[in-house]
């Protein structure tokens, strides 16, 4: 068997290896990837309170309070970890309950043009109000988070939005995504209560929504290597990458063909992919992106509805691909930045380590429903190793 | 050579095609002689199409409109209806977005918002125009 000890450095130079230099095209790519790259975070014409800061500041408040749920146990924070990139390390959300997703991190979430992994919300501001009112996480109504506003914040509330609504003799729990007896409370209140308490729930995400602007990607030994690039220096320091990291950049932008849609300052191309990631064991069919689609266009608070502030200008939305085969068990592609430390991994965290990921683009297996985009790269043991220590050089 | 070592060769061989089969299929670079003209006859004759990109340079994920002027015979066409449609040959998807014809602009312009590619690579826009004259398609190939 000594001879076959050569087999592995034949396959090495079949994966086209050169760790020790990038091509012009690889050192462009690099720089498309650096967070020096990164736009300034674009405006939400939506939320007119977008850059107010008072608001950026209650919105923290309120993201941290816990008293915004059913139980007093469950604020936004309670899944979106600030200490862990505002990511939990669970397969499944837990709120009050389970739920169907991977909590996604925050990190420059605001330069995202769709939220949660289906897309199915067109801003920031219209995401955050949907987990309060779920029965699994958060469990709120909206009649109950005006009161609570009022009693807990109601001159800060004021300062930023004007003074609350008179919200004398309303239904202690209302809601139209609420249980039924709340469902029913809420239909039995009339048109204009119900708008004036939409408005102030609305508030209650705009301000949520300004805080979570301010959550940006860091930088990382990445940048630092690609900034050195960038200025045709060698790497200094930590900045300086290993020949594995290097080997795993050039994968990354190459033969593995990462940086299809891994692209950009934030590993991201923005876009939905089926990428045959098979179904999560136990939880019921999930069609991705084809089925965000119908809510984000019945969703009230969504760019073209009454309480937004775009005045029209809502290009999402209005050019959002809405039919084809392409949208099935489609998911966000998700940024790569922190991607090393936070597993597990997929839209329900089908898959424990990024090795099994690697494993899952080599394999390419047919997607449960729908096309996979996906097309099966050979990688040798050393090219995985490289992927990963590549990808460990992205960790804040 | 010992049998061995030949099969180990042939086992290599036979690997090294695979990879570069698979390498070929999954990078090979757009066809050397890709036609990127802006302008050029529609597929049946019927129009002259020319297309420019407001987003200039065109960049990866920026989302942006496209002014398509179309001519019949030397003259501007100022009653057609636009589509588009198109994709990444290579990846086998179409656009990330619905672009859509806000109609004509003057002087047989037409804009087109909502375009955005969202990778890099080679990309196809296809202008679907219909007008009293008939129905065509222009294909025009974009590299990011």
């Amino acid at each position: 068997m000594r001879r076959l000890a050569w087999v592995p450095l034949i396959l090495a130079l079949l994966a086209g290896c050169n760790p020790s230099s990038l091509t012009d095209e690889e050192k462009r790519v690099v720089a498309s990837l650096s967070l020096a790259a990164l736009p300034p975070v674009p405006d939400d014409p939506s939320n007119r309170f977008a850059a107010s800061r008072a608001a950026a500041a209650f919105g923290a408040t309120l993201f941290f309070d816990t008293d915004l749920s059913a139980n007093g146990e469950v604020a936004c924070a309670t899944c979106h970890k600030v200490d862990r990139q505002f990511q939990d390390d669970l397969p499944l959300a837990k709120g009050i309950g389970t739920t169907d997703r991977r909590t996604m991190p925050l990190a420059g979430v605001a330069w995202s043009p769709w939220q949660f992994w289906d897309g199915r919300r067109d801003s920031l501001w219209s995401q955050a109000l949907t987990p309060l009112e779920d029965a699994r996480e958060h469990g709120a109504d909206r009649t109950m988070l005006a009161q609570l506003l009022a009693r807990k914040f109601g001159d800060r509330y004021a300062s930023i939005f004007g003074p609350l609504p008179d919200l004398s003799g309303l239904p202690e729990h209302a809601g139209p995504r609420s249980d039924a007896a709340g469902q029913a409370a809420w239909a039995a209140m009339d048109e204009g209560r119900r708008r004036e308490i939409d408005t102030v729930f609305v508030n209650l995400g705009k301000a949520i929504a300004a805080f979570e602007r301010s959550i940006v990607p860091t930088q990382t030994r990445f940048d630092r290597f690609a900034s050195a690039l960038a200025k045709d220096e060698e790497p200094q320091g930590d900045a300086a990458f290993s020949d594995l990291e290097v080997e795993g950049l050039k994968l990354f932008v190459g033969k593995g063909q990462c940086v299809n849609c891994h692209n950009g300052p934030r590993f991201t191309d923005d876009h939905f992919h089926n990428t045959g990631v098979p179904a999560a064991p136990g939880l019921p069919p999930d069609r991705g992106r084809a089925q965000a689609v119908a809510q984000f266009d019945a969703d009230p608070f969504n760019c073209l509805g009454p309480y937004s502030d775009a005045a029209g200008k809502c290009d999402e939305l209005k050019f959002a691909l809405r039919d084809g085969e392409e949208l099935v068990r489609a998911f966000k592609t998700p940024s790569l930045r922190g991607v090393a430390s936070r597993p597990p991994y997929m839209h329900s965290g089908q898959i424990p380590t990024l090795q099994g990921v690697i494993d899952h683009y080599s394999h390419a297996p047919a997607a449960p429903e729908g096309h996979s985009e996906v097309q099966a790269v050979i990688f040798t043991d050393r090219g995985r190793a490289a992927l990963i220590a590549f990808l460990k050089t992205l960790d804040p | 050579m010992s049998r061995s070592r030949l099969v180990i060769v042939a086992l290599i061989a036979v690997i090294a095609v695979v990879a570069a089969w698979y390498l070929m299929r999954m990078m090979a670079p757009p066809p050397s002689d890709l036609d990127l003209a802006r302008e050029k006859p529609s597929a049946a004759g019927l129009y002259h199409v020319a297309i420019e990109p407001e987003l200039q340079p065109l960049e990866q994920g920026r989302m942006h409109s496209w002014i398509v002027s179309v001519q019949a015979n030397g003259a501007p066409v100022t009653d057609a209806t636009l589509t588009v449609d198109g994709g990444m040959p290579q990846h086998g998807h179409g656009l990330p977005t619905q672009p859509q014809s806000t109609g004509h602009v003057g002087e047989g312009r037409y804009r087109i918002d909502g375009v955005r590619f969202n990778m890099g690579g080679w990309w196809v826009l296809k202008i679907g125009i219909a007008s009293p004259a008939g129905s065509d398609t222009a294909e025009f190939n974009i590299m990011l």
